[in-house]
């Protein structure tokens, strides 16, 4: 298996992911610059979280300009690998449009950064296949445009083909609509979330409750059997 | 080809709750000097565009308008465009 963790100019997560891939799971990660435009080697294309071209317009608003952006509409489509979206990486893939949906300002206008529990919804996907539905999660999060936007008829779809990943539990820091925090797009292959799972991946920050889900990407795409479907639309076989 | 200034003035989608609005609003209200209501706050964007005609123009700005400026999801934006 071989990771990406893509840097833009404004990116400062990244080192924190490559951190996890690469020294605590001890997978082949490289840090990739965002002018870069062939994924082909990658397994798993991952957005970090950060600033990405300082935000201006609005958070992800450039940066899905970039070559490396671009170039995933080719990659999902073909099936090449996985792609995480963390926190200015899931704003990315929005505005993108490879999620649908849009994150606003949050509710209380403020910049938030705390602890959060976040429910698992749906543990039938290669991002969540080592949590068990229902569990709760502490992972931090830290953004001021956080607030999950969609229309009706988006959250419908999204409740109906099980691709609501997390929701953040009991409080609802930034006003998403359903308490959204993460989300998964209809291909099974695509995921964003606004919490910070690479920053609670050891006991040393937490739990380590956040190295999960990198273990599961790291189970699904490893050659062998797995109990999980993680390529074609397998998003609604869950249950 | 002909010269054109554009604004682009993008808010807040009605429906959309507008907390940074409702802050200025307040504020307002403090200064004790108006009675007001609805703010909402958005963005202005300003540039100069070359093209051949002014529906030419009008298409153009439209379509950098919804690709970039605006996020349909949550923005709404109108276009003011005259020849220079």
């Amino acid at each position: 298996m071989h990771a990406a963790v893509v840097v833009f100019p404004g990116s400062n997560c990244d080192l924190d992911a490559y951190y996890v891939l690469k020294d605590l799971l001890g997978i082949e990660t490289t840090l990739l610059w965002y002018r870069e435009r062939d994924l082909s080697e990658y397994d798993l294309i991952l957005l970090p979280g950060g600033f990405a071209y300082g935000d201006y317009l609005r958070a992800g608003a450039i940066a899905r300009f970039a070559p490396v952006v671009q170039a995933l509409p080719e990659y999902i489509e073909k099936q090449r690998g996985l792609v995480l979206g963390i926190c200015n990486g899931f704003q990315v893939l929005t505005e993108a449009g490879l999620l649908p949906g849009a994150l606003a300002p949050n509710i209380n206008r403020r910049f938030i950064c705390k602890s959060v529990k976040l429910r698992v919804e749906n543990a039938y996907t290669p991002f969540t296949q080592l949590c068990r539905e229902g569990e709760l999660l502490e992972l931090p999060i830290a953004h001021g445009e956080g607030r999950y936007i969609a229309s009706e008829e988006t959250i419908e779809r999204l409740k109906r083909n099980r691709q609501i990943l997390f929701r953040y539990y009991e409080e609802n820091p930034n006003g998403s609509l359903e308490s959204i925090a993460g989300i998964m797009d209809e291909t099974g292959t695509v995921f964003g979330m606004m919490p910070h799972p690479e920053r609670n991946c050891e006991r040393l920050l937490g739990l380590g409750e956040g190295l999960k889900i990198f273990q599961a990407l790291a189970q699904a795409l490893t050659p062998g059997p797995s109990p999980v479907i993680t390529h074609g639309r397998g998003v609604a076989q869950a249950g | 080809m002909k010269e054109f200034t554009v604004r682009v003035l993008i808010e807040p989608k009605p429906e959309l709750l507008d907390p940074q609005g409702q802050a200025v609003e307040r504020a307002i209200k403090d200064l004790g000097l108006a009675h007001i209501s609805q703010t909402r706050v958005g963005k202005l964007v300003k540039f100069k565009l070359k093209a051949v005609s002014l529906p030419q123009a009008r298409e153009r700005v439209s379509e950098i308008a919804h690709k970039l400026l605006a996020n349909p999801v949550i923005e709404r934006y109108s276009v003011e465009v005259e020849e220079l």
